[in-house]
């Protein structure tokens, strides 16, 4: 019934106008008009993606609910929209979350409250967008506009030092994203299109491979973020209020990852096999290295973002492992797993990352402090914010029957195909996780009453009950059955493996 | 002896200014100065009514007349009118400041006339001498203009400087008019292209001759338009004139002088393309480089949007030395969309000045958001768009400038391009630091005229749409580069 429907942009635009709308009641006694109608318009837009789940077809790697319209005729630029079996549960995940950052802002948000759920909403539908673009100047605007409100909302609601966060953050990213649209625009002239799917299709040399690989290298390993480039992720996540950090680790973090899948590999696949030791090795820093810098941390949000890159980590390398599962199996089956362990890892990282950062959230709203240290014993006042902190905490270190296990495993065990060391190493996190995260919930939420401050806490109030408990069924549905998720992905999957190792050359 | 009478229906407009500017200043002697607005909507008018002569008499043809020292061609329209447009915009923006400053006088907008009749001359001439008196008569108007604060000491040292410096790049320019004459024997542009290039260039002394003209015609350019290494007096003027002359001289002389360039360098020189790539890569890089690192440490808006406005000339420079249609087209894209923009910037100093408060420094945007969330989102679009982030029309700019360079092989000049509009993304996001990140510093209410704001929040929304839907503007300036007759 929606097939004929223009339903992507809709829920790319329904927010946008939604937020231009908010901002009318930008007065401080419209604030709570300016809540009520942020939330109808995340909700509303949250709805409109539910058709593209149902009415999805999971047999096909094909483009779905597609739209193709002239946008700037002179450089043959496209307005061209689709998901397939990747993108589509992204699309999903980003409508949902910020549903719940919306809701995770309500109280806390009193400066500019229209601001701020405004910036939000633009940011939903630009997110959508780089998830549904097609063409890949369209991808561009989109990324990179997508930048504005986010630097906007560290800048301005962020903690004490905002300006260097968010600059930095601005500037890191831009700079990353400036060379991909160099190679965008020398394919551009090469093949004369902008077409993501064309582009697939271009024929390059490996020298051009090579250099396209690392433009498109620079930025998505500064948004993912890969080590080295990712010391701006903790100063953002460490200033942004707590919404911007949901956002940022649920979803912006993904879209590097979702590049690695568009652009690298399909486009520059023989580059991608000159170069996955790389790709490979600069996964395991993170996923090892990274670990450690987490494990010392005394900053809640700060572990939480080396958590992140650790986890992304993860998925990198279920990307890049796929030409030496090949080479060691000779078959795609395991190369396949590979990656579809690290697509549903981006899924479930969006959702624990989230909850552990609304977390914090809650902790930092009551005492005004991050430190670890200032915490201690939370569990006797806040009983049931303990149950849920506890939950994304195992969620986070991988505890089976959680969203966290799936995702992990299944990339675990690809590497087995690969390399023993790698999959040793792979597997480290496994206890690397669990100590910093299980470490942390022993120091903030178990032992004895630490201070004051920490008997005086109560407990969540319904808004963060809802939140919270909204995510949780999350992690267990998908820790517990996640096969409607692979479902969907599956045929996109064998599409990719097939792609990557047709060579180019 | 016969007479031949000259076509004269392809200069209308240009006859129409100069009648209309000429009738201003006679009428405006007998205008007192309460009903001074009289002079402002006469001249608005004016621009009105020569913008509809333009589009009667658009086509698609290129007609020649006055014995081919004049051109009429679709490209002369467009930038005709765009000229026309941001002139307007100019005049709109400047009446409040120049009426809080007693400046409120017909010189300000007869000079204006004039100078806007200077640019037409310039986009339409073809022949070396008419482009050197479109060139005159504008640089003359824009010297009084920056003189016309009499009692102010920086707007005439400004005024000094700039008439100074501009006589010596006149000079370069016409020493190498000069030259080009001695080589070829004509001053008809089109002719000299011929001659040009049925010229053996390999090895002979009119070569070096031929050669050391094209360098003073091109520093004779730069000068101009601000290219470094003749940019010097770029940040004083601008900083010195009273900001409504700035925002004139920063806005539509900058599409003259695009005009002005696709005449003599790419029409007339076209042959020697070789030859000057590489001066002009030179210049666009330093361009680049040191107006965004050096606007980085300016503390006054007005310099540190001159050293913007240098790096900007450094990428319509891009687009101009790849020396392809697209190029062309996408240098004259830019050059409009910084018209465009340019015209917003200085617009919103204008709007923030009152009378004793020139809100040139980068302090006094602090907390914009708390005074005015409308116009600091306006500036806020602005400064996005001379970033060059999407979804603005600067971004666009930048797109297809550096499209242009990639196809023309030189993808290490593309990769320069974006390092240094990454270092030059910073002192925009500084801006935007200080209107939403920072308190305000002092409440005063933005007082300016209505239809000033009205037509200010119509440039920067204008920005944003066209960055939306940028293919018809785009699509323009393709057409319009498509029908020039290149040798």
């Amino acid at each position: 019934m929606f097939a004929d429907s223009p339903l992507l942009s809709l829920v790319i635009w329904t927010p946008i106008i939604g937020g231009a709308l908010v901002l009318l009641a930008s007065k401080d006694e419209h604030a709570n008009t300016a809540r009520w109608l942020s939330l109808f318009f995340a909700i509303v837009t949250f709805l409109l993606t539910i058709p593209l789940y149902t009415g999805f077809d999971v047999a096909t790697h094909k483009m779905q609910f597609v739209e193709l319209n002239p946008w700037i005729a002179t450089f043959s630029i496209n307005y061209h929209l689709g998901v397939d079996g990747i993108s589509m549960p992204l699309v999903l995940l980003t409508a949902f979350i910020t549903v719940l950052a919306v809701i995770a802002g309500w109280e806390v948000i009193q400066y500019k409250t229209a601001q701020y759920m405004a910036a939000f909403l633009f940011m939903n539908g630009l997110m959508i967008g780089v998830f549904c673009a097609l063409d890949a100047i369209l991808f561009y605007v989109f990324w990179e506009a997508m930048l504005i409100p986010m630097f906007l909302i560290i800048g301005i609601w962020g903690g004490e030092r905002r300006v260097y966060a968010t600059i930095k953050f601005f500037l890191y990213t831009f700079l990353g994203s400036v060379f991909m649209l160099v190679a965008l625009i020398y394919m551009y002239t090469k093949g004369g299109s902008f077409g993501i799917l064309d582009l697939h299709g271009l024929k390059l040399t490996l020298t051009e491979q090579i250099y396209i690989f690392l433009a498109f290298l620079l930025a998505f390993a500064v948004k993912v973020p890969m080590w080295p480039v990712h010391t701006w992720l903790p100063d953002a996540h460490v200033e942004a209020p707590t919404g911007g950090s949901v956002v940022l680790a649920a979803i912006m973090l993904k879209m590097g990852t979702y590049g690695f899948v568009r652009f690298s590999l399909p486009i520059t696949p023989d580059a991608s096999k000159e170069l996955d030791w790389l790709m490979i090795v600069l996964s395991l820093i993170a996923v090892v290295y990274i670990a450690f810098v987490a494990l010392v941390q005394k900053d809640m949000k700060k572990l939480i973002a080396y958590s992140s890159i650790s986890h992304m980590g993860f998925v990198t390398l279920g990307f890049f492992m796929v030409y030496t599962i090949f080479e060691n199996t000779g078959g795609v089956s395991g190369a396949a797993m590979g990656i579809e362990g690290a697509l549903v890892q981006m899924i479930s990282h969006g959702f624990v990352s989230g909850a552990m950062f609304l977390c914090v959230g809650v902790l930092y709203d009551r005492l005004h402090s991050r430190e670890i240290a200032d915490y201690g014993g939370v569990v006797n006042t806040m009983p049931v914010f303990a149950a849920f902190m506890v939950l994304f905490a195992m969620a986070n270190a991988g505890l089976p029957g959680t969203s966290g296990f799936v995702g992990e495993f299944m990339v675990i065990l690809a590497a087995f195909k690969a390399n023993f060391w790698i999959a040793f190493f792979a597997a480290t996190t496994l206890i690397f996780g669990a100590a910093y995260t299980l470490w942390m919930v022993k120091r903030v939420v178990f032992g004895d009453i630490a201070n004051d401050g920490v008997k005086a806490l109560t407990d969540i109030n319904k808004r963060e009950f809802l939140v919270l408990g909204i995510l949780a069924v999350a992690v267990l549905w998908l820790g517990v059955w996640p096969a409607p998720v692979i479902e969907v992905m599956s045929a996109s999957v064998e599409n990719l493996v097939t792609q990557v190792f047709v060579s180019k050359l | 002896m016969t007479i031949k009478i000259p076509d004269f229906i392809p200069a209308i407009p240009e006859i129409f200014i100069l009648s209309m500017a000429c009738i201003i200043l006679i009428a405006d002697l007998y205008i007192s100065d309460e009903r001074r607005v009289i002079t402002y909507l006469l001249s608005l008018a004016t621009l009105v009514v020569a913008a509809m002569l333009t589009i009667n008499l658009h086509d698609t043809a290129t007609v020649y007349t006055f014995s081919g020292t004049f051109i009429k061609d679709p490209m002369a329209d467009v930038l005709k009118l765009f000229v026309y447009l941001v002139s307007a915009v100019v005049f709109i923006y400047a009446r409040g400041y120049l009426l809080e400053r007693k400046l409120f006088r017909g010189e300000f907008y007869t000079l204006g006339l004039f100078g806007v009749l200077g640019m037409m001359i310039m986009i339409s001439a073809h022949n070396f001498l008419t482009i050197y008196l479109g060139l005159e008569l504008l640089s003359l108007a824009l010297y009084s203009m920056v003189a016309l604060q009499r009692d102010s000491s920086n707007a005439s040292e400004a005024a000094m400087k700039y008439f100074v410096l501009g006589a010596i790049a006149s000079g370069l320019l016409l020493y190498g008019m000069s030259l080009l004459y001695g080589v070829s024997g004509t001053l008809d542009i089109k002719v000299f292209a011929e001659t040009i290039a049925s010229k053996d260039l390999s090895s002979n002394s009119q070569n070096i001759v031929l050669i050391l003209g094209t360098v003073m015609v091109i520093s004779g350019m730069a000068f101009k338009l601000g290219a470094v290494p003749f940019h010097m007096w770029v940040p004083d003027i601008y900083h010195g004139a009273p900001t409504a002359v700035t925002l004139y001289i920063s806005a539509a002389p900058k599409i003259a002088a695009f005009a002005m360039i696709m005449r003599l360098l790419v029409d007339g020189l076209g042959g020697l393309h070789a030859q000057w790539q590489d001066i002009l890569i030179l210049m666009a890089i330093l361009s680049m480089g040191i107006g965004n690192i050096v606007a980085i440490a300016q503390a006054n808006i007005k310099r540190m949007l001159a050293y913007s406005t240098i790096s900007h000339v450094g990428f319509i420079m891009l687009g101009i030395l790849s020396g392809s249609q697209d190029g062309y087209s996408a240098a004259m894209f830019y050059a409009i969309v910084y018209a465009i923009m340019s015209a917003g910037g200085f617009g919103m100093v204008l709007l923030m000045s009152r009378a004793g408060f020139e809100a040139d420094q980068l302090d006094d945007y602090k907390g914009l958001n708390e005074r005015s969330p409308w116009y600091a989102f306006m500036m806020l679009i602005l400064m996005f768009s001379m970033a060059g982030v999407p979804p603005t029309l600067g971004f666009y700019a930048k797109l297809s400038v550096i499209q242009s360079v990639v196809k023309a092989d030189l993808v290490w000049l593309a990769v320069v391009a974006v390092i240094f509009s990454i270092i030059g993304a910073f002192y925009y996001l500084r801006m935007i630091k200080l209107m939403y990140f920072d308190k305000a510093e002092e409440s005063a209410q933005i007082t300016s005229m209505p239809d000033m704001r009205f037509i200010l929040s119509l440039n920067s929304l204008a920005i944003l749409v066209l960055g939306i839907f940028p293919a018809n503007l785009m699509a323009i300036c393709s057409a319009a580069i498509g029908s020039l007759m290149l040798i």
